[in-house]
């Protein structure tokens, strides 16, 4: 006769166990139910800030970190609400994001490739971040766009100007509010025309990489419209800190503009070169030589000192704008932090924004809902007048502004100036225009 | 013709910076046998001390304009120096726009105090180590460097203009009834670099301390046999070779705007300069820095991209591969040097 000895440490221990194993399949079973990655089930929701924290553009980067702070800060009805109260969308109601109170994670993109796509893996995977946003290189925006779409969560790209971003490479989950290289051709083109005439020989100087090519291809394409003339088109290395040896062969070349595809340090050092030869006081052809910076930032402008005197460009947004919003962005953010926002600055606080906003419209964090409810989105009040966030390629269309660097600065904000507001439909092209083919958007990924 | 050359002045010129950077280098090396990788953050410290000096004399008081207003509409709060307070505007603004030349003054001291706690405090522990380690303890030593500028005043370049009166360009073929123009601040730079190179042989060669230095470079031990503190002068030519590479730095911020990073720019292309122009050869080191520069110009002219796509990128490198390849021990390197 056997006899069975139950204990209660015994009854406890295999309760455990079995209330383990019953439960385990639970979990698995919620997990695996959800229908979207990183659903948020409680009271808050988190937002994943990809910004270049250390590196090159680490300034840049700190500046995108105050505009998610304070975008966040608005979302959850704290300070002054910023552009909550200019948007023409009246979804977002200050208590956060359907509900839930904002929170958010940051990474470190060190504008490298792989470590953007590591840090913002590390945030939807450990942190469990329902949106990436940030960056300021096109290199990155293009990689960590690709690991949102393969992930299942939404990528709202912070500062990138490659045409690929929303061309060849874009996709469904990624969404890009900063203006792009064809946009700048397409705005500076008729300023350059009435400043400088349709008889001129430029020649390129073009950072070697994918921002530099499309930034190339896209002003030499819209100036030779015009009627002028490519002498030259050379790449430099990525590296190059000294320009001297490509300025040199410009004197001699019978160019009359100079074209600088470079942006950051690249873009401080050519011009500050290029202004140390001389360029802007020769006289070549009979015209007197100028120099052209197709995008610029007044965070990059600031580097090159007085060298971006009367020197023009493009920019996505300025803080000298008079119109409601950009006006409220300015008092928020100048308030918290003590300077005026860099174009960087507003277009993550404006992506943020948008996004809340498209999550309440669509009343649902699942990014297929969001995605649907941002697809051809018409919205103002942010900055940039009415503005469309294309169904076709994901990008959106504005007003560009054409600034030109400031004679009499009054501060050291005060580097550029607005001389022109390019109007969105000059700006606009086809969604199957060559210089972005090559890419299909293809569908929506809500992951899990 | 005027274009060729303009890319050999272009080339003088960055193999100007080259030159003083692997002089440095190769002072240390001959001297310590220390491999230096921290030698560019020594450059980038000496530009760092320009960008200083003239946030010394920058700093102001505040006064309020009120027929003009700021970002956020308040009354300008406009700002107005010191030095234009005390001296005048004339006086006080012709210091402040000079600031990078006499930021010289400034950085000799700093540099030469920087390179002795270096040495004493951090190098001289590696002396017997393998030349990996003191690679590994330098390069970190670099990175935290710049990371210490870079929290100060950030990653952005910081403007650092030349004196007026040196900011245009000249008509230096004029000389030749050429027309080349070539900047005036470049030039200067040039000058500056043969100044101190020259002067750094004419110590070495023409002082009793110079004599016991190249002694001592030749054969330690014997020297130290001989009484002398070997060592103690050592630490003097670290603390020199710091005050060349800061020198370079310093009046190398006009030519680019100095950033935390700009150290790092120029260290492998230094070390590429070392070693074609042989490990421990200080007239070596000068030669290929030239030698460097000029075909680093070249390769970037047109007719070189089209001959060899991407030549402008690699033609150090080439470079170095053939001579090493050639000449093992560079162009003036001495038998025995890092032969072990």
């Amino acid at each position: 006769m056997s006899k069975t000895d139950v204990s209660r440490r015994g009854l406890l221990k295999t309760g455990a166990v079995a209330g383990t194993g019953l439960a385990l399949p639970t979990i698995f079973t919620a997990q695996s139910a959800a229908a979207f990655t990183n659903d948020p089930t409680g009271g808050t929701v988190t937002l994943g800030f990809n910004v270049p924290q250390t590196g090159p553009y680490a300034d840049e980067g700190a500046d995108e970190l105050r505009a998610f702070e304070l975008a966040v800060e608005h979302l959850n009805g704290g300070g002054d609400g910023g552009m909550l109260s200019t948007f023409s969308s009246k979804a977002l109601e200050g208590n956060g994001i359907l509900g839930k109170k904002v929170e958010f994670v940051t990474g470190d993109t060190q504008t490298k490739s792989d470590a953007a796509r590591a840090s913002a893996k590390s945030m939807i995977e450990k942190d469990g971040a329902i949106m990436i946003s940030g960056g300021s290189s096109s290199g990155v925006a293009v990689a960590v766009q690709g690991l949102c779409q393969e992930a299942g969560v939404i990528f709202m790209a912070g500062l990138t100007h490659s045409n690929d971003t929303t061309g060849k490479d874009k996709k469904a989950n990624g969404f890009r509010h900063f203006f792009n290289a064809y946009m700048s051709a397409a705005a500076l083109a008729p300023v350059l025309k009435n400043l400088y005439g349709d008889d001129r020989k430029a020649y390129h100087l073009t950072a070697d990489y994918t921002w530099g090519w499309t930034q190339e291809e896209s002003i030499k394409a819209a100036t030779e419209a015009l009627g002028w003339e490519t002498v030259n088109t050379v790449k430099t290395p990525l590296a190059a800190t000294d320009f001297s040896s490509y300025i040199a062969p410009v004197l001699n070349s019978g160019a009359d503009v100079l074209v600088l595809n470079h942006y950051g340090g690249n873009m401080v050092n050519s011009l500050t070169n290029a202004v140390q030869f001389g360029l802007r006081d020769k006289v070549v052809n009979g015209k007197n030589f100028e120099i052209v910076v197709p995008l610029y930032s007044r965070l990059m402008a600031k580097g090159a000192g007085e060298n971006v005197k009367g020197i023009h460009g493009s920019t996505n947004w300025h803080w000298s704008l008079r119109d409601e919003g950009s006006q409220a962005f300015v008092r928020s953010f100048g308030t918290k932090y003590g300077f005026p926002p860099s174009q960087a600055a507003h277009t993550c606080y404006v992506q943020t924004l948008l996004y809340a906003d498209a999550v309440a419209r669509a009343g649902s964090f699942n990014p297929c809902a969001v995605a649907e409810a941002l697809e051809g989105f018409e919205f103002d009040g942010l900055g940039n007048g009415k503005t469309l966030y294309r169904a076709d390629d994901h990008q959106c269309f504005k007003d560009v502004l054409v600034v030109r660097g400031k004679e009499n600065p009054t501060s050291e904000f005060d580097l550029l100036e607005v001389v022109e507001v390019t109007p969105a439909e000059q700006v606009t092209y086809a969604p199957d225009h060559p210089m972005f083919a090559g890419g299909q958007l293809g569908s929506c990924n809500p992951g899990a | 013709m005027d274009a060729f050359l303009l890319q050999i002045l272009n080339g003088l010129d960055k193999g100007s910076a080259y030159a003083l950077i692997a002089l440095g280098l190769t002072l240390i090396f001959g001297t310590l046998g220390v491999v230096n990788f921290a030698h560019g953050a020594l450059f980038m410290i000496g530009a760092f001390c320009a960008v200083t000096l003239q946030k010394i004399f920058n700093i102001s008081f505040e006064t309020i304009d009120a027929t003009q207003t700021d970002f956020l509409g308040n009354p300008l709060k406009v700002k107005t120096t010191y030095l234009e307070h005390w001296l005048g505007a004339d006086l006080g603004g012709l210091i402040i726009n000079w600031s990078v030349p006499l930021a010289i003054l400034f950085a000799i001291p700093i540099m030469i105090c920087f390179g002795f706690i270096m040495e004493r405090g951090l190098i001289k522990h590696f002396y017997k180590r393998p030349h990996a380690d003191q690679i590994l303890v330098t390069f970190g030593l670099a990175i935290v460097l710049q990371e210490v500028v870079k929290y100060f005043y950030g990653a952005n370049p910081i403007p650092t203009p030349a004196p007026d009166a040196l900011n245009g360009v000249a008509n230096i073929g004029a000389l030749i009834g050429m027309d080349i123009i070539y900047p005036v601040w470049r030039i200067v730079y040039f000058f500056f670099a043969c100044l101190i190179i020259a002067g750094v042989f004419a110590f070495l060669q023409f002082t009793t301390f110079g004599m016991v230095v190249r002694a001592g470079m030749a054969d330690r031990e014997t020297v130290g046999l001989l009484g002398i503190n070997i060592d103690r002068r050592f630490t003097i030519m670290f603390g020199i070779a710091a005050a060349v590479a800061g020198l370079a730095g310093v009046m190398y911020t006009p030519i680019n705007s100095p950033n935390y990073h700009m150290g790092m720019d120029f260290l492998v292309l230094s070390f590429v300069v070392v070693v074609v122009g042989g490990m421990g050869s200080l007239p070596g080191a000068v030669l290929a820095g030239f030698v460097l520069g000029i075909l680093e110009s070249f390769a970037s002219m047109e007719w070189a991209i089209n001959l060899i796509p991407g030549i402008n990128q690699i033609i150090i490198y080439l470079v170095a591969i053939i001579i090493l390849l050639v000449r093992p021990r560079g162009l003036m390197g001495r038998k025995g040097v890092m032969e072990d």
